[in-house]
């Protein structure tokens, strides 16, 4: 039965079938041409477009950040360097995905791995793709190093890698002058230029290491390499080298700057030394202060926490930022004023009774002195810090005129120094106190403003700046720590322009003479306020003391030092510059809640000023005291 | 064409095929030393399962057609029985569910099924008038689906796909009616259309198999996922040109951006290097063996053997249409060597095996007279 069908279609089956096999046929030969048309397309017509796609999958543009420029002192002294450190890093798709917990706890026996290593690690693990490096640990110890290293065969896909760090020798020493650099940060990915900065990790974010970002920094270099899919780097096509940061020279002695901070210690304070006749900064000190290398690597929160809670405030640049009534300090140039407006003659007598009052007002402006003065002139007034004799003269000048004239002297305005964030403090008008609180200027704050309370606020800086310039007669030079760079290949020295100096121009030359003599009296007169520190000197200083008010005394109260708690004590300030004839050095120094000027405040100026005459510039004097 | 040594024993192989097949495993082991990093030891296994390929063809070649159409049935119920058994006790590998193990040799029962199934519709057929009734055709069409499904499930859509298709050849060419080839593959493409790309597909596709269909029809989507392999293939390939980069200098393929490039996507290495001329090679040398097949299947005796012949041959140029068509981005991505090129297993055995039944078929024909 089977048979007979079979064989009856047999031939019909055949031609059917032939027939199929040769559709069949062509169909192949269709779908193969269409294949072929497709691979025209591919490899011929958009051959361009696919070789550009390989070349990018090949080759890779790879940033060679530029080394930072060194920052040194006026001596050569190493204050900011490049510090080879090493980091423990792993590359995720090395390491099977289970197995990364046991890796860790295996590492953890050659070399510690803290808690927040490791959270750290899982955070950035979920950020980077599986080929990159994720640091584990930073700052490893040279003997961290050595232990894995020689274990490293162990623990596939685990690298020590190499990179340079900021790192300052001196710690916390100069630190407020230098700064830091840190993790550059959103706000820094805003102003900067990207390309140049790819590659590198860290900007300067405050001081010097910020306002000299640009000659520090140098130029990004690059190299294209060839790379597997990895990442991984095969070789190198092209290089560029990076061009490395100007190293840069300060103003700054080092010696002298840890010598000030030494006799500070343990005190919040400031002091700004200032070479009088460049605005060279020799000394930029503001206590109490930090080690900046904590901010280096990214400053953990704990140490950041306790910064910024610790009483003393170090993170405060009080050199620059520290606004304090400069009290008695500014009574010469007040004094000066007088004279400029024609208000007093240098040797024109005013009558101290130990108070003043407005005409026709009962309330009592207290000298220090309660049994006052007698009959002061300029010289006396400055010499003993006459309150009164200010007091009057304030009161005859007008707070306008008064304000005027001390803006002359930076009082008010920022000092320009060579780090940011300088503020300006406050050398108050009638328009100022309108505009700021709606309110009319009342007669008595011309007086206080007249011994430098009150609104008047000034920074060390601008004290020690204002100092200088009365020590050179009016030529004004805006403090600067930085004047030289040098090409870090070449070695070519190049001086920083500093901004051009100025003249205060006052009517009669003899002003300046007068001021000086006066402030000389301070420490060489027989009733000056810091006689105590010229007493032995063999050279002439000139000074000024100041005790400014923290808390208001009550009428008819007496300050009393001892009842009152340690942060209502007055500052104590000094503003000083010598040799009187030739100036070196001119600084202003403020020791918070130190008590009066002349105890607290200029003991430190007087060997401060003494140290450098004599152990860095090396000047011989006469050993016999200077008297008059 | 028979080839004798002595008059009492005839060796039976096809000359013309083997030719063909030769050139192409050469040209295969070619290509697959610079794609696996000039590995010799990867070259050594490929020649191995080369070696392994042709001996089991020429073994087959040996075998009259008409004592195979004997064991067919008893092949189609144990080759049923092994993929049950795979659910039971297979084991596992690359998440799916393939491999038998028989103790001493490991193996997919699925690669045997690709020859059962063409021989098991052919049988039933023969047997039967052509073109087939439907009621023919329904029994044939369980027949193919019975197993589809079983290795659909393993999952393995790609073998799946191949053994409905080496089923439903032998239908095609057995005479079915061309409007119901036509109306069937209208409402197939549809139905698949509609899987595809509705939200019935959460439901009858694995997660990976609606990734590749995403992928398809947008590689830019997810250029780092999904995306990648075609992404990267395609610059592979079209970064070749005309002549290619030149053999082991394809940086696609060195580099390690062209993933999987010893098995699925070697076709991806070779038109790098190799360029449109390469490519253009390969080509002649499938579509001399693909004709030769059709020739073959032309000329057999019997209803039997020209179904299989028929089958074995286009079942070859699925596998190079499929596996060309997803390199270069017209398919989705379906795991599907390339025929003797690509690195790997058992599809060199199995595809092998097919072509000695096409010469068994060839060179045990009866005279006429007999």
């Amino acid at each position: 039965m089977l048979k007979k069908i079979l064989l009856k279609n047999a031939w019909r089956e055949y031609l059917l079938f032939r027939d199929r096999v040769l559709v069949a046929w062509l169909i192949i030969l269709l779908l193969l041409l269409g294949l072929v048309l497709r691979l025209v397309f591919l490899q011929v017509l958009d051959h361009e477009h696919f070789t550009t796609l390989s070349e990018n999958n090949r080759l890779k543009i790879l940033p060679l950040p530029p080394p930072r420029g060194l920052i040194y002192d006026r001596n050569g002294v190493v204050l900011a360097e490049n510090q080879a450190t090493y980091s423990l890093e792993i590359i995720p798709e090395q390491v099977p995905k289970d197995g990364l917990e046991d890796l860790l706890e295996q590492l953890n026996t050659i070399l510690p791995i803290s808690d927040d290593d490791r959270k750290r690690f899982y955070k950035y693990l979920k950020h980077k793709r599986r080929f990159e490096p994720v640091p584990l640990r930073y700052k490893l110890t040279d003997a961290e190093v050595a232990r894995f290293s020689v274990r490293s065969f162990e623990f596939p896909g685990v690298n020590i890698n190499t990179r340079l760090t900021r790192f300052y020798p001196l710690g916390k020493t100069g630190n407020h002058a230098l700064g830091y650099v840190g993790r550059i940060n959103q706000q820094d990915l805003k102003r900067l230029d990207t390309s140049e900065y790819s590659g590198t990790r860290n900007i300067g974010k405050i001081g010097v290491e910020k306002y000299y970002e640009d000659v520090l920094h140098g130029r990004v270099g690059l190299q294209q390499v060839e790379t597997n899919v990895r990442g991984r780097i095969l070789r190198v096509v092209k290089r560029e080298d990076p061009i490395p940061g100007d190293n840069l020279y300060l103003n700054l002695d080092i010696v002298l700057q840890r010598f000030a901070e030494q006799l500070l210690e343990g005190e919040r304070g400031a002091l700004v030394a200032l070479e009088p006749t460049t605005g060279g900064v020799l000394a930029l000190v503001s206590v109490p202060h930090y080690d900046p290398n904590l901010f280096v690597n990214g400053i953990d929160h704990k140490s950041y926490k306790e910064l910024l809670q610790s009483p003393g405030k170090p993170l405060l640049n009080r050199a620059i930022r520290g606004q304090y009534p400069p009290g008695s300090t500014i009574k010469a140039f007040v004094g000066m004023a007088g004279m400029e407006y024609n208000q007093r003659q240098a040797h024109q007598k005013t009558w101290c009774p130990g108070w003043y009052s407005l005409p026709g007002k009962e309330h009592k402006y207290r000298d220090w002195k309660h049994s006052g003065h007698g009959h002061v002139n300029f010289y006396h007034a400055v010499e003993q810090s006459c309150d009164v004799y200010f007091y009057t003269l304030a009161h005859d000048l007008g707070i306008n005129r008064l304000s005027n004239f001390m803006q002359r002297f930076s009082f008010g305005h920022l000092t320009e120094i060579d780090i940011s964030n300088e503020l300006p403090g406050l050398m108050p008008t009638r328009e100022w106190k309108h505009r700021r609180y709606n309110l009319a200027w009342y007669p008595g704050e011309t007086l206080i403003s007249g011994i430098g309370q009150g609104f008047v606020l000034a920074t060390p800086t601008q004290l020690a700046m204002a100092t200088a310039t009365l020590s050179m007669r009016g030529k004004t030079h805006h403090p600067r720590l930085a004047f030289m760079r040098e090409a870090a290949e070449t070695r070519t020295l190049q001086t920083i322009p500093s901004r051009a100096s100025t003249q205060v121009e006052l009517r009669n030359e003899d002003f300046w003479t007068a001021a000086i003599e006066a402030m000389q009296a301070v420490v060489h007169g027989a009733r000056g306020t810091a006689r105590k520190q010229g007493a032995d000197l063999p050279y002439r200083m000139a000074g000024k003391t100041g005790t400014a008010q923290v808390i208001n005394i009550e009428q008819n109260a007496k300050y009393d030092a001892d009842k009152l708690k340690k942060k209502f004590h007055d500052h104590a300030l000094f503003v000083a510059f010598a040799p009187v004839d030739d100036p070196k050095i001119a600084l202003a120094v403020i020791v918070e809640n130190g008590g009066s000027g002349s105890s607290a405040a200029a003991p430190i100026a007087r060997k401060v000023i003494d140290f450098y005459l004599r152990q860095r510039l090396q000047l011989e004097f006469d050993e016999a005291p200077a008297g008059h | 064409m028979k080839v004798s040594w002595n008059t009492s024993h005839t060796l039976h192989l096809d000359v013309l095929l083997l030719v063909g097949l030769i050139c192409l495993s050469f040209y295969g082991l070619i290509v697959l030393y610079s794609a696996d990093n000039q590995s010799t030891a990867t070259l050594i296994r490929q020649g191995v399962r080369l070696g392994l390929g042709f001996t089991v063809m020429l073994v087959l070649a040996q075998i009259r057609p008409e004592h195979i159409m004997r064991w067919v049935p008893w092949l189609y119920a144990g080759g049923i029985a092994m993929l049950l058994a795979v659910f039971v006790m297979g084991t596992v590998g690359k998440g799916a569910q393939r491999w038998l193990d028989l103790g001493i040799v490991r193996f997919q029962p699925s690669e045997l099924m690709k020859l059962i199934v063409p021989m098991t519709i052919a049988l039933y057929l023969s047997e039967r008038p052509l073109p087939p009734s439907y009621r023919h055709i329904v029994v044939a069409l369980f027949l193919v689906l019975l197993p589809t499904m079983l290795i659909a499930k393993q999952p393995d859509l790609g073998t799946s796909l191949l053994i409905a298709a080496s089923g439903l050849f032998v239908l095609l060419l057995a005479g079915i009616n061309w409007k119901l080839v036509v109306g069937t593959a209208i409402s197939l493409g549809s139905a698949a259309i509609l899987i595809a790309l509705t939200p019935l597909r959460e439901k009858v596709l694995h997660a990976y198999q609606i990734r590749r269909i995403d992928t398809f029809l947008d590689p830019e989507k997810d250029p780092l996922g999904a995306g990648y392999h075609i992404i990267q293939s395609k610059i592979a390939i079209g970064s070749g040109g005309l002549y290619g980069k030149g053999w082991q200098h394809g940086t696609q393929s060195h580099l390690e951006f062209l993933p999987e490039r010893n098995t699925d996507f070697i076709f991806a290495v070779l038109s790098e290097e190799f360029g449109l001329v390469g490519v253009l090679i390969l080509f002649t040398i499938y579509f001399f063996i693909l004709t030769r097949g059709l020739f073959i299947a032309m000329s057999a005796q019997g209803t039997f053997a020209r179904l299989l012949a028929g089958s074995i041959t286009l079942t070859f140029f699925v596998y190079i249409f499929v596996n060309i068509g997803m390199v270069t981005g017209l398919l989705p991505v379906v795991g599907l060597p390339l025929p003797l090129i690509s690195y790997g297993g058992t599809s060199i055995v199995s595809l092998l095996a097919g072509f000695g039944l096409l010469m068994g078929i060839h060179t045990h024909k009866r005279l006429l007279s007999e």
